[in-house]
C-alpha cells in the first residue's frame, strides 16, 4: 500500500502530530518508535510511553497528546480500561485527546469493544509503517480509521438483522455507508473508495465517521444479538 | 446397545460370549425398577432379568431376606452401564411416521410389576398377624431409603450424562426431600408405636444436641477437607492445561523458529513460514469452545471454505491474503464451484500480482447473494491481452462462473492492480 504515502497527509512535513505509544510490549514500542519516530520525514512526535494501564493513564494526563496509539491487551484492565478513564481528556473541547487503537488481536470482541469506548479507529498491527502514520493524522483530524477487517465485523453487526422499526433511522446504515464499508472490508484505501464511488476523500472521511457514531450509538439489542450469535457474551 | 435396545428387557437370551474376559458386576443404569441390581445380575450371570426378580421376591418372603440381600447389593455394587439391554426411557416412543404415541408397556415388565403387588399383599398379610405395628413405620422407612438411595445414584449418573436441566434438578430435590421425609415419619411412626411418643420432645432434643455437637466437632474439618479437594482439583487441571499448552508451542512454534533460524537468509520463505504459523497459532488460541484441536477436512461453510482456501494458497506462494468474510452459509454445489473459481482467482493474484502487497480477500453473503472479491495491487491484468488458447481465467474462473449460473468480472482497481468478482445465487433451501 505504497500509494497512500504521498497523499499529502503523512510525507508532509509542516504538519505535526505528538503521540503517546502504550503497549506492554517494550519491543514493539522500540519497533513503532523506529518506524514512524522520525519526526522530521514522518511529523509524528512521540512524546511518551507507557506499559500499563495505570501509567498510561499518568502519561496521557501529563503529556495532553494528540493522539494515542492504544494497545487492546494491556495489564490492569486493557484498552478499554484506559479509555474508561481518559472519558473526560476525549470530551475536552479545545485540545481533544483521539485514541487509536493498534492491537494484534482481530477478534471481534476486541474489535467493538474498543470503538464502543471511544476510539477513533482500530488497525492491526500487521500495518506498514505509512499506513500507521497516514492512520495517525486522520484520527487527528478527527476522522474514523478502520481495517479492512474491522469494516467486515460492521457489516456483520448491521447486516441482515430485520431491522426493529423503532429508531430504524437513527441507526441503520444508509446504503452509501454500506458500499463504502464493503469497499474498506473489500481493502480500498480511501483514496481508492473515492475514485471508485466518485465523491470526494472527505465524504468517504465523514461516511466512516458517521458508522462510527452509529456503532457507538447503536440500539442496544442489536449488538446484543449480535454478540450473542458470536457467542461473545 | 442399538441392536440390542430392540429387544424386550426381559426376553430370555442365550448367555452373551463376546464380554466373558473383562465381566465385572455392576448395577445396571438402564431400564432397572429400584436399583437396577436385578438388571446388572442378570446380565452378569446370563439370565433373564425376570427370573432374578422372582428369586428376590421368593428370599424376600422368607423373613424379608431378599430385601435385606438386595439393600447390600446396592451398596457395595458399583453403579455402571453394563447391564445387559438398554430400555427407552421415555413412556413415548417415536412412531415410524415422525409421530410420538404412548409406548406399550412390555408384558415382562408388567408381569414383574404384578408379582411385585402379589409378593408384597402376601408377605404383609402374613405378618398382619404378629408384629403389625412395626410394618408400616418399616415399610415407609424403607421408601424413604430406597427413594434417597436412587437419588444418590442419579446424582452420580448425571455426571456421566452432564445434561440436567434446571427442572430436573428442582424434581429432584424434591425427590430427595420427599425420601428424607418419609424415614422421619416412620422413625416418628416407631417412637408412637412404642408410646414413647410422650418423651418425643425429649428424645427430639438430645437427638438435635448430639447432631449440633458432631457438626461442630467435624464441620470445619470436613470443609476444610472439601476445600483442600477443590483447591486440589483446580491445580491439577491447571497444570494439565498448561502442559497442553507447552506441548502445542513446543510442537509448532519451536518447529517454526527453527526453521525460520535455518532459513534466515531467505526472506519470503521466513515471511510464509511466520505467516502460516501465526495463522495456525491464532486458531488455536481462538477456536471456537468446544471444538478438537482437529478440524474436520472439508469446510461445509462459506466461511470456513473461503478461509482454507486463501490459507492453502497462502502456504503455497508465500503472499499474504487478507481475508474478510461477511455472513456465512451453508456451501452447496453451486457455491463449491464458486469457491474453486474463488481459489484459481487467489492463485492468480498471488502468482502475479502478489509483490504489490497483500492480496484482499472479501466474501459476502447477503440474502440469496453471495459475493467474493478477490483484489491483489500487482501489475493489472488485461484479459483480452491474454492469447486465446490460454485458458486459465476464461475457463477456471468466468467459464465455472457461468456453467453454474452465477458471474464473473475481472476489472482494473482504482489503485492499481486487478480485482476478481464472483457473484452466485445460493440455491433454493428445501
Amino acid at each position: 500500500m505504497t500509494e497512500t504515502a504521498d497523499t499529502g497527509r503523512g510525507g508532509g512535513v509542516e504538519r505535526r502530530v505528538r503521540v503517546v505509544l502504550v503497549d506492554d510490549h517494550r519491543m514493539f514500542r522500540t519497533g513503532v518508535q523506529a518506524e514512524i519516530g522520525r519526526t522530521e520525514q514522518t511529523g509524528v512526535e512521540v512524546v511518551g510511553e507507557a506499559a500499563d494501564v495505570d501509567q498510561a493513564v499518568t502519561v496521557i494526563t501529563s503529556t495532553r497528546p494528540e493522539v494515542v496509539l492504544l494497545d487492546v491487551h494491556l495489564p490492569g484492565g486493557g484498552g478499554v480500561e484506559v479509555l474508561r478513564r481518559c472519558a473526560t481528556l476525549m470530551a475536552s473541547a479545545d485540545s481533544p485527546v483521539r485514541f487509536l487503537a493498534l492491537s494484534v488481536s482481530d477478534a471481534a470482541e476486541d474489535v467493538i469493544g474498543v470503538i464502543r469506548g471511544g476510539a477513533r479507529g482500530y488497525v492491526t498491527k500487521t500495518i506498514t509503517g505509512t499506513d500507521l502514520v497516514d492512520s495517525i493524522f486522520r484520527v487527528q483530524e478527527g476522522d474514523a480509521v478502520f481495517s479492512p477487517r474491522l469494516a467486515g465485523f460492521v457489516l456483520d453487526a448491521f447486516a441482515s438483522t430485520d431491522a426493529p422499526p423503532v429508531d430504524e433511522d437513527l441507526d441503520r446504515l444508509t446504503q452509501r455507508e454500506r458500499e463504502v464499508l464493503r469497499l474498506i472490508a473489500r481493502g480500498y484505501a480511501y483514496k481508492e473508495i473515492a475514485k471508485q464511488l466518485f465523491i470526494s476523500v472527505k465524504t468517504v472521511e465523514s461516511h466512516v465517521s458517521a458508522v462510527l457514531r452509529k456503532l457507538q450509538l447503536s440500539n442496544r439489542h442489536e449488538l446484543t444479538r449480535w454478540a450473542t450469535a458470536r457467542r461473545l457474551v | 446397545m442399538p441392536v440390542a435396545s430392540s429387544r424386550p428387557p426381559a426376553a430370555p437370551r442365550a448367555p452373551v460370549p463376546e464380554d466373558v474376559p473383562l465381566r465385572k458386576l455392576y448395577r445396571s443404569a438402564e431400564g432397572r425398577l429400584l436399583g437396577g441390581v436385578a438388571r446388572g445380575l442378570a446380565g452378569h450371570l446370563g439370565l433373564p432379568v425376570i427370573w432374578v426378580r422372582l428369586a428376590f421376591l421368593g428370599l424376600f418372603l422368607i423373613q424379608g431376606v431378599g430385601a435385606l440381600l438386595y439393600a447390600v447389593f446396592w451398596i457395595v455394587v458399583p453403579l455402571g452401564v453394563g447391564g445387559r439391554t438398554a430400555e427407552p426411557r421415555s413412556v413415548f416412543e417415536i412412531t415410524g411416521d415422525g409421530r410420538r404415541k404412548l409406548r406399550k408397556p412390555d408384558r415382562g415388565q408388567l408381569f414383574a410389576m404384578l408379582v411385585l403387588v402379589f409378593g408384597a399383599a402376601i408377605f404383609i398379610g402374613s405378618i398382619e398377624t404378629t408384629s403389625s405395628r412395626y410394618v408400616w413405620p418399616t415399610l415407609l422407612i424403607g421408601a424413604g431409603v430406597v427413594l434417597v438411595w436412587r437419588q444418590a445414584d442419579n446424582a452420580r449418573r448425571a455426571r456421566w450424562a452432564e445434561a440436567e436441566g434446571r427442572g430436573r434438578r428442582l424434581f429432584q430435590m424434591v425427590r430427595g426431600l420427599a425420601g428424607v421425609a418419609l424415614v422421619g415419619m416412620g422413625l416418628a411412626g416407631f417412637m408412637v408405636v412404642r408410646g414413647s411418643a410422650a418423651q418425643l420432645g425429649n428424645v427430639l432434643t438430645a437427638a438435635i444436641a448430639v447432631v449440633a455437637g458432631i457438626g461442630l466437632l467435624a464441620g470445619p474439618w470436613l470443609v476444610r477437607m472439601t476445600q483442600d479437594l477443590s483447591e486440589e482439583r483446580t491445580m491439577r487441571i491447571r497444570a494439565q492445561e498448561r502442559a497442553e499448552v507447552a506441548a502445542h508451542v513446543h510442537d509448532s512454534v519451536l518447529h517454526t523458529l527453527t526453521l525460520i533460524q535455518r532459513r534466515a537468509d531467505d526472506p519470503g520463505e521466513v515471511r510464509r513460514l511466520a505467516r502460516a504459523q501465526e495463522r495456525e497459532l491464532r486458531n488455536w488460541l481462538y477456536r471456537p469452545e468446544g471444538t478438537g484441536k482437529e478440524e474436520s477436512d472439508e469446510p461445509d461453510t462459506l466461511a470456513d471454505a473461503v478461509k482454507k482456501a486463501a490459507a492453502e494458497v497462502e502456504d503455497k506462494h508465500g503472499v499474504p491474503l487478507e481475508v474478510v468474510v461477511v455472513g456465512d452459509c451453508p456451501l452447496d454445489e453451486k457455491l463449491a464451484a464458486q469457491m474453486q473459481a474463488a481459489r484459481e482467482a487467489m492463485v492468480n493474484a498471488a502468482k502475479y500480482g502478489g509483490e504489490g502487497g497483500a492480496v484482499q480477500v472479501f466474501a459476502e453473503v447477503d440474502g440469496r447473494m453471495v459475493y467474493v472479491s478477490v483484489r491483489d495491487r500487482g501489475p493489472g491484468f488485461d484479459l483480452d491481452s491474454v492469447p486465446g488458447d490460454r485458458m486459465g481465467v476464461r475457463e477456471s474462473i468466468i467459464g465455472r462462473m457461468q456453467r453454474n449460473g452465477g458471474s464473473a468480472r475481472l476489472r482494473p482497481a482504482p489503485g492499481g492492480g486487478t480485482e476478481v468478482e464472483l457473484e452466485m445465487e445460493r440455491a433454493a433451501e428445501t
